[in-house]
C-alpha cells in the first residue's frame, strides 16, 4: 500500500501523458452537429439557376442526399470540387447550398469547373447557414431519404472522409428502397 | 519607446471596437445586456474567441442574429437556446450541469480535494514528533542531576 502511493505522482504523470496524447490525434476544429438526428430545418431559398423558382426542404425526401455548403470565396471548397465531380459521376446525389455568395460568381464557377450538383440554392445572407449550423464553408450534410440529417462533416470532403461516411450512406440507401 | 507602445495598443483597441457592429442599442442597458451576451458565447470557428471578440465571418452573422433577435424582445434563455438548436452546447462557455460535463465542472473540485489531501498527509508525517517521553531512569537521572546543580557553587 505503501509503495502505492510513492508511485501514484508517476501513474497520475502517465495517465495525463495518456490524455493528452489521445488529444493530438483529435481535430478540435470537428464540432459535432447539433442537428443529426433531426430533420432538415425548414427553408424556403431561390434556385441558383433559376432564382424565380424556390427550394424548399421537400427536395430532400425521397432520396438520399449529400447537402454541400460552397462559396465561390472559399479555396477549400475549389479544393473539394473535382471529388464531389467524382462523386456525382459514381451516382451520389450532391445538392449544392451557394453560401454569402455573388449568384453570378458562383453561375461562372459551376460553367468553368463542372456543375457536380442535382441543383443549387442560394444562401446570400447565411441566415439559413445559421439554421443549419454551419460556421464555415466548406460543410457536408447527409441527409437520409425522409430528410432527416444523420451525419455532417467540416472541411474538405476527400476520398478518406468519404470512406467513413460511405457505409452510412449506403445503408440509408438500403433502408430507402 | 513608449509612445510607439501606445501607438500598438491604440491600433489593437481601435481593432477590437471595429470587430463589433457600429449601431449600438438606443437603451444603454440593453446594450450592456447585449454586450454581455456576447462575451459569455463561443464563436463556433475560432474557438478560444467569443463572439464579442471574434472576426470571423460567422461571429458577425450570430452578432446579427442575437442583436436581431433581441430587438424582438427575445430573453437571453431564449437566445442562448436558439444559438445551441443549432451549434450545440459548444457555443456556451458556462455549459449545462449533465452527464457529459459533470467530470468538468467537478473536476477541478474533485482534484483540489485531492491535493488538499495530499498537502494533509505529508504536513502530518511531516510534523517534528517532539521529545521523547523520557523512562523513569531517565527521570531520576534528570532530577539527579539537576539536584546536584542546585547545590553546587554558582
Amino acid at each position: 500500500m505503501k509503495r502505492l502511493v510513492w508511485f501514484a505522482p508517476a501513474l497520475a504523470f502517465l495517465a495525463l501523458a495518456a490524455l493528452l496524447y489521445l488529444g493530438l490525434g483529435r481535430d478540435p476544429e470537428a464540432l459535432p452537429s447539433a442537428l443529426v438526428g433531426r430533420p432538415v430545418p425548414a427553408f424556403a431559398l431561390p434556385d441558383l439557376a433559376d432564382p424565380q423558382r424556390q427550394i424548399t426542404e421537400a427536395v430532400f425526401t425521397g432520396e438520399v442526399t449529400l447537402l454541400n455548403v460552397w462559396a465561390t470565396w472559399c479555396s477549400a471548397c475549389r479544393t473539394e470540387h473535382p471529388f464531389l465531380m467524382e462523386l456525382a459521376r459514381r451516382g451520389v446525389r450532391i445538392l449544392g447550398m451557394n453560401y454569402k455568395d455573388r449568384p453570378d460568381a458562383a453561375r461562372v464557377w459551376l460553367e468553368r469547373l463542372g456543375n457536380p450538383y442535382a441543383l443549387t440554392f442560394i444562401d446570400p445572407l447565411g441566415t439559413y447557414g445559421v439554421d443549419l449550423g454551419v460556421y464555415g464553408a466548406p460543410e457536408t450534410y447527409l441527409i437520409d431519404a425522409r430528410g432527416v440529417i444523420r451525419a455532417r462533416h467540416v472541411g474538405v470532403l476527400d476520398a478518406a472522409v468519404w470512406a467513413e461516411l460511405e457505409p452510412l450512406y449506403q445503408r440509408l440507401r438500403e433502408e430507402a428502397r | 519607446m513608449k509612445q510607439i507602445l501606445a501607438a500598438i495598443l491604440w491600433g489593437v483597441a481601435l481593432a477590437a471596437a471595429a470587430a463589433i457592429e457600429p449601431a449600438p442599442f438606443a437603451d444603454p442597458a440593453t446594450e450592456v445586456r447585449y454586450r454581455e451576451l456576447l462575451a459569455e458565447l463561443r464563436c463556433p470557428k475560432c474557438q478560444n474567441q467569443s463572439l464579442a471578440d471574434s472576426d470571423a465571418l460567422i461571429a458577425a452573422d450570430l452578432r446579427a442574429q442575437v442583436r436581431r433577435l433581441m430587438q424582438e424582445g427575445a430573453s437571453d434563455e431564449e437566445i442562448v437556446a436558439y444559438l445551441v438548436a443549432r451549434y450545440g452546447d459548444f457555443v456556451r462557455y458556462r455549459p449545462p450541469v449533465d452527464a457529459r460535463t459533470f467530470a468538468l465542472w467537478l473536476g477541478p473540485l474533485a482534484l483540489l480535494a485531492l491535493g488538499g489531501m495530499a498537502v494533509w498527509a505529508v504536513a502530518r508525517r511531516a510534523r517534528p514528533a517532539g521529545p521523547a517521553a523520557l523512562s523513569l531512569e531517565e527521570r531520576e537521572r534528570l532530577a539527579q542531576l539537576l539536584d546536584e546543580q542546585g547545590e553546587g557553587p554558582p
